[in-house]
């Protein structure tokens, strides 16, 4: 109290001073600089609290009554549209999120970990990153050897709903879609999300957590209580392989399999709605593998050179998220599959315009096939023109590594100067040298992975060696189940560049770093080379290509690959960015994760959900066109 | 987690100092520097007054924005302090807790484990609403923070009624439990309900595949639960799953208070065949249950139903009546609140469920109940046990304290009783009125808009009623039948709360009779255990006085509890025996102290019972809720309950955590009940 006295006198001292009083401006200065702070922080709390109150204690619709006065009426949202044309809920619905958006938790830990046990690691809000980021990481990793959880550390998925409808507080994944369906009338009962550890491999979710049991069960359950509708499944991402690998699964016989009989399928399943899924792999999970960069990193790379790969804080960011990111079998999951065939040669790609090659050095069209490029003349020159040395067999050379570099280990610290060089040496790297190349440079990960994940194109499906589990997420080397009834949908989003090929260089300071990087210098409108990254049209992290192919061609009519005549379509939502701040992320966008929240696809869901048809493809790309120049024997 | 609340506390505590100081300073602010600015210009003199009067409310609104500047750094430099110090000096050292213990001598995981929770605790959501919920989908209306109620109380009570004929959703609100472990880890933040336990389970190696949480809608009747939500289905599916997927390893199901009728429910129900029961044929429980583990069991019923049902009245609130007369009642705010919860409540099937159980033999008569001769301290808050009546003469000569002999026993049977007289009087002196004669008033309504079903009785019938004096367990059916009709008539289509003669009878086929164990058979699985792991030490609601409510108003609640009635067990109106606070002994003991011990034909199959009980003992300063508490909710913190469990879970017998494990008088007021077994 004592102190508030004076301060009241400061202010009552004030016209005093301009008077004469000296000394009382020297006793004042005591304390006004303290006392000032106080009372602006009082103030902006106060200000704060009474901005919060006023917000609490606005009327729910008025964010909506604004955001229409400024952009127009919105349209209904699909989940009300559909309930007033008399819609109602009839299959059950599954959702398989992907990679990334689901959440993980803590449930035994080191002695770091302590007190946040059944908390969210991964997903939420991320606290524990900044709180104890060496902490995390290595509860986040798992062994490098068998892929499961080191010693110690048990980390599971979320389960439930919450699971993934935010990724972040704000931040919908599943929620727009869910809130849509729950609009028609779906409930708990009806709607299942198949939480799964994204990190694992897919067969390893069954050995360690029955995860694959579970979805069997749980889809069974539905199916019998919703008076034995069939179940419409809706994956996303990564999920869509996830769930190839669960319908080979579910049909397979124990002890490998789940064993529910060659009919499973047929009896349980009614659609499957494929959400921008990577079916043949995605460009930008191999860039992950590689040198740990996606677009986005090359580009802060480009703005700010320095601070990724600053000494002085000792943050070897990149190199941490790669130790840990190495140890995810599912990564591998998502290189792209299907080698030459698929994605193109050294001069010749699906996606490229029809030209003819003309005598210049340069040719004017990009060459997707090329997948790494070291330089970009490597990534422009005819084929005929580059001087290609062969990696394989080469002489690592010297283990790199010193002792300082133990602590972030990668693979490239084993891996010796002659490696490196033999790595760069090769110059491009198409769709039939990708696998080779990451058994080169990490040749631990790749043995790990290889037993779980194949990325071939099989010459003869009825080979026995295709009953292994480790081909069935591939869906070029499996059949797709007997159940004719069943339809697959293939939805992603399109107009977005999107990554396909990579300009690569290599690092100047060699000692404790990844010995890769993208060369965000290479730099051409005119062939989609941005940054080092060639585009090509996609949902900014599928390209079309691998999301549309299969069921473009690939499963089309009766295949060796859809030897029963599955039913496939071919959904495409192009993107309409946001027009302005109020929409947030937009009821029409066609990102990747941002699909899931744009009306059209929505509508489509619960229209396939309520049991109606949806009238065939809808195609703005040329996925036809590309799927035509792709040479693949279909019967 | 901690900041967020408190910080919140802070905005609400603050609204009033805020939204006045806000307002003014910037205007005052202005006006000072024009002032000032004016000042240089004019004479001093003339301004030094003026300003003297601006500087006094400058001065009073500046130091108000100090004292909150002052007050927010000193917490958070609070705050900041105590999130940088370690960790293990913060939670000071306690003792180990018993999953840490049980892991280090060698358990782990080994029986699946199936969490069945009880009334309340459950979370529920809101999946469809009217207008006023918006914005409210997939937030919990019950459970968390209950923030729904301070901003908009009548909504989120139309929410949460049922539907007053079907007992089911009303149109257009759909109301669901939430799934998994978070439905009842926590009630409200900071209020753990299964969290330790599920930490300590987590410990000896169990996680999300070998632990489930049964969420049902505990508004429910339990075969509705099954029509609407197929509540039933999944929890038989997740059942089989989990052993499918552990090694067939049967599991140990752990129900918690209603649960514990709920998954008696669930036995019948699994092993019936459809269309009514779940079709798992004869032998299910035997092939997938290992034991069940009934905590706070309210096999029987519990009495706080009755003062719940008929006057929407508790312990708690007959005693907040007492302290402050006119708050609960005060018409002037037109806060009815009572009315509301009452009519809320009657449309909850579930609350039915847990009536006394099995009339007169079980609960007493009018003169004589299984609990006589207990002797209430309450005091110390502990309760002891006399063995003999002469015991307990001779040791009340002897003490000098505040207990008081009884001349009369006290008559627990009359579960309700109008005035304390009523309640000690010989039933000889007591005015009756047979209940068929109460059935044939005719009622005729008095008020526009009812409420709660008292609306239609006319006053002098109410009279008539509290004429009546004293109603036993059974009797007090009959009058509950008579002033809520309607709530009766969906309930008993659910419930039966009598006693079997012959169990053979076709009609205990129907699933009604199923959670009253005194009118199923358990099932065939002489290899399965039921435990009953309960509380004792603390006072429990067992019969009450009421008298008639002053208030003649149109939809008021004409009962209340008398909380001026005193006297030995009978406290603030109501009559107290031992137990956990909820549920009496006899409700929780007897059927694994008698009913079901060896074969009787309530147990054909000779299914093995234990009793373990824990001794109250209330926690010290900084213990927060105890690791010793035998209270109805805190006992699932109890560390000895808690090893149990796990030891039971890991792969132990009853008989190797040591059989039964009596405290109370359980085995002798079990003798004292008369049933055929």
């Amino acid at each position: 109290m004592a102190l508030i006295r004076r301060r009241k006198r400061t202010h009552d001292d004030v016209p005093q001073s301009y008077e004469d009083d000296d000394k009382h401006i020297k006793r004042e200065k005591k304390f006004s600089c303290l006392d000032n702070c106080f009372w602006s922080i009082g103030l902006i709390c106060a200000v704060w609290w009474l901005l919060l109150f006023l917000y609490n204690t606005m009327p729910i619709s008025f964010p909506q009554y604004v955001t229409e006065k400024i952009t127009g009426p919105l349209p209904d949202p699909p989940g009300l549209k559909c309930l007033k044309e008399g819609l109602e809920p009839k299959h059950p619905v599954v959702f398989v999120p992907g990679i990334v958006t689901g959440g993980l938790e803590l449930w035994e830990g080191h002695q770091c970990a302590e007190g946040l046990f059944r908390k969210r690691l991964w997903g939420g809000t991320f606290g524990e990153v900044y709180k104890r980021p060496s902490c995390w990481l290595q509860h986040m990793s798992l062994n490098n050897e068998t892929g499961l959880d080191p010693s110690g550390i048990r980390i599971r998925p979320v389960s439930g709903l919450v699971a993934a409808d935010y990724f972040a507080p704000g931040y919908f994944v599943w929620a727009v879609l869910i809130a849509n369906l729950a609009r028609l009338g779906y409930e708990e009962k009806n709607m299942y999300m198949a939480a799964y550890d994204w990190r694992l491999s897919f067969q390893n979710t069954e050995v360690r957590d029955q995860t694959l049991s579970r979805i069997k069960s749980n889809i069974e359950l539905m199916v019998e209580i919703n008076g034995g509708e069939k179940a419409v499944i809706i994956p996303h991402s990564m999920g869509v392989l996830y769930f190839l690998h669960f319908m080979k699964w579910v049909e397979a016989p124990p002890p490998m399999g789940g064993g529910g009989g060659s009919d499973w399928c047929a009896k349980h399943i009614k659609a499957v709605l494929n959400i921008g899924g990577p079916l043949l792999g995605a460009p930008k999970a191999l860039a992950g593998l590689f040198s740990a960069e996606a677009k986005d990193v090359a580009f802060a790379r480009g703005i700010a050179a320095g601070v990724l790969e600053s000494d002085v804080f000792h943050i070897q960011t990149l190199q941490h998220i790669m130790r840990m990111s190495r140890t995810w079998d599912s990564t591998m999951s998502m290189i792209p599959k299907g080698g030459d065939t698929i994605w193109g040669g050294l001069d010749w790609s699906p996606e490229a315009e029809d030209e003819p090659h003309t005598s210049h050095n340069h040719s004017n069209h990009p060459n997707y096939g090329r997948f790494i490029s070291f330089g970009r003349d490597a990534a422009e020159l005819h084929s005929s023109q580059i001087q290609r040395i062969d990696f394989r067999g080469a002489v690592k050379g010297n283990n790199l590594a010193n002792s300082t570099c133990r602590e972030v280990w990668t693979e490239y610290h084993d891996m010796g100067s002659g490696g490196i060089k033999a790595t760069a040496d090769y110059k491009a790297y198409t769709g039939n040298d990708l696998v080779d190349m990451l058994h080169f440079v990490a040749p631990k990960m790749m043995k790990r992975g290889n037993r779980h994940f194949s990325h071939g194109l099989a010459e003869n499906l009825d080979d026995p060696k295709y009953a292994h589990y480790r081909h069935w997420s591939n869906a070029l080397e499996t059949k797709l189940p007997n159940a004719p009834d069943m339809e697959i949908y293939s939805m992603y989003g399109v107009g977005i560049p999107t990554e396909r090929s990579y300009v690569y260089k290599l690092t100047r300071a060699t000692q404790c770093y990844i010995p890769f990087q993208i060369d965000n210098a290479a730099e051409d409108p005119d062939v989609c080379l941005k940054d080092g990254v060639y585009t090509v049209d996609g949902d900014e992290t599928v390209p079309a290509l691998s999301a549309g192919f299969m069921c473009a061609k690939g499963w089309r009519g009766k295949t060796r690959f859809n030897p029963w005549g599955v039913k496939t379509y071919v959904r495409e939502y192009a993107h309409n960015p946001p027009s302005n701040l109020l929409q947030g992320r937009g009821t029409q966008s066609a990102a990747h994760v941002d699909i899931l929240g744009n009306f059209h696809l929505i509508e489509d869901i619960i229209r396939v959900a309520a049991g109606q048809q949806l009238g065939g493809d809808r195609v703005s790309t040329h996925i036809f066109k590309w799927s035509e120049k792709i040479n693949i024997k279909l019967h | 987690m901690a900041s967020v609340l408190r910080y919140r506390k802070l905005c609400i505590t603050e609204p009033m100092l805020r939204s006045y100081e806000s307002s003014e300073t910037p205007k005052d602010e202005k006006q000072a520097i024009e002032t000032l600015k004016v000042d240089k210009k004019q004479e001093k003199s003339q301004t030094i007054e003026k300003l003297k009067n601006k500087k006094k409310t400058w001065g009073c609104v500046n130091s108000c924005c100090w004292f909150i500047g002052c007050m927010c750094t000193t917490w958070w430099l609070l705050l900041f302090l105590y999130h940088c110090c370690p960790v293990s000096l913060v939670g000071f050292k306690g003792p180990e807790p018993p999953g840490v213990r049980l892991k280090n001598e060698g358990l782990s995981a080994l029986h699946p484990v199936v969490l069945v929770p009880g009334m309340v605790t459950v979370g529920l959501e809101l999946w469809e609403g009217r207008p006023c919920s918006r914005g409210l989908f997939r937030k919990r209306l019950w459970g968390g923070s209950f923030t729904g109620i301070l901003n908009r109380p009548l909504c989120w009570l139309e929410h949460l009624s049922l539907d007053n004929e079907t007992g089911l959703d009303p149109p257009g609100i759909r109301v669901r439990p939430v799934p998994g472990l978070v439905a009842a880890d926590y009630f409200a933040p900071g209020y753990f309900v299964w969290a330790v336990l599920i930490e300590n389970l987590a410990t000896i190696g169990y996680e999300g595949k070998n632990m489930y949480m049964a969420t049902y809608d505990w508004r429910l009747s339990f075969q509705n639960t099954e029509i609407r939500d197929q509540s039933l289905s999944r929890l038989k599916a997740n059942i089989e799953l989990m052993y499918v997927t552990n090694g067939n390893k049967k599991v140990v199901v752990v129900p918690h208070s209603m649960g514990v009728t709920y998954f008696l429910h669930f036995l019948k129900w699994v092993e019936a065949p459809p269309p009514m029961g779940g079709g798992g044929g004869p032998g299910w429980c035997a092939k997938h249950i290992k034991s069940i583990m009934n905590i706070g069991p309210a096999f029987l019923g519990i009495p706080k139903a009755v003062s719940a049902m008929f006057s929407a009245e508790a312990r708690e609130v007959a005693f907040i009546r007492a302290m402050d007369p006119g708050f609960l009642d005060s018409e002037i705010l037109g806060l009815k609140t009572m009315e509301h919860m009452m009519r809320v409540t009657r449309t909850w099937d579930s609350l039915i469920s847990l009536l006394p159980k099995g009339g007169d033999p079980i609960w007493g008569d009018l003169d004589s109940a299984p609990e006589d001769g207990h002797e209430c301290h309450f005091e110390t808050k502990s309760y002891f046990q006399s063995n003999s009546r002469e015991n307990n003469n001779s040791r009340n000569k002897d003490s000098t304290g505040p207990r008081i002999q009884l001349k009369h026993r006290t008559k627990y049977g009359r579960i309700i009783s109008f005035g304390k007289t009523a309640s000690e009087q010989h039933s000889s002196k007591l005015h009756k009125v047979a209940p068929m004669e109460l059935m044939q008033v005719i009622s005729n309504a008095t008020c526009g808009e009812i409420w709660t079903e008292y609306g239609k009785i006319n006053r002098k019938n109410i009279q008539k009623l509290a004429d009546n004096k004293a109603y036993t367990a059974e009797t007090f059916i009959h009058l509950l039948r008579y002033v809520a009709p309607k709530t009766m008539q969906r309930a008993e289509a659910h419930f039966s709360h009598g006693i079997a003669t012959d169990l053979d009878d076709p009609k205990y086929a129907h699933y009604k009779y199923w959670s009253n164990p005194l009118e199923t058979k358990l099932p065939d699985a002489p290899e399965m255990e039921i435990y009953t792991l309960y509380g004792v030490g603390i006072p429990t609601e067992r019969s009450y006085v009421y008298k008639l409510s002053p208030s003649d108003k149109c939809n008021s609640i004409p009962f209340r509890i008398d909380s001026s009635a005193e006297g030995g067990c009978l406290r603030g109106g109501i009559y107290f025996v031992d137990g956990d606070e909820s549920v009496p002994v006899i409700s929780a003991g007897f059927m694994c102290a008698k009913g079901w011990r060896g074969k009787t034909r309530f147990n054909p199959s000779g299914s093995a019972t234990y009793i373990r009980e824990y001794r109250h003992k209330p926690p010290g300063f900084l213990e927060g809720r105890g690791l010793e508490s035998g209270h109805h909710v805190d006992i699932m913190g109890n560390a000895a309950l808690i090893e149990d469990v796990l030891r039971v879970a890991a792969g132990a017998s009853g008989e190797d955590i040591g059989g039964d494990r009596i405290y109370s008088d359980i085995l002798k007021m079990s003798d004292r009940v008369n049933i055929e077994l």
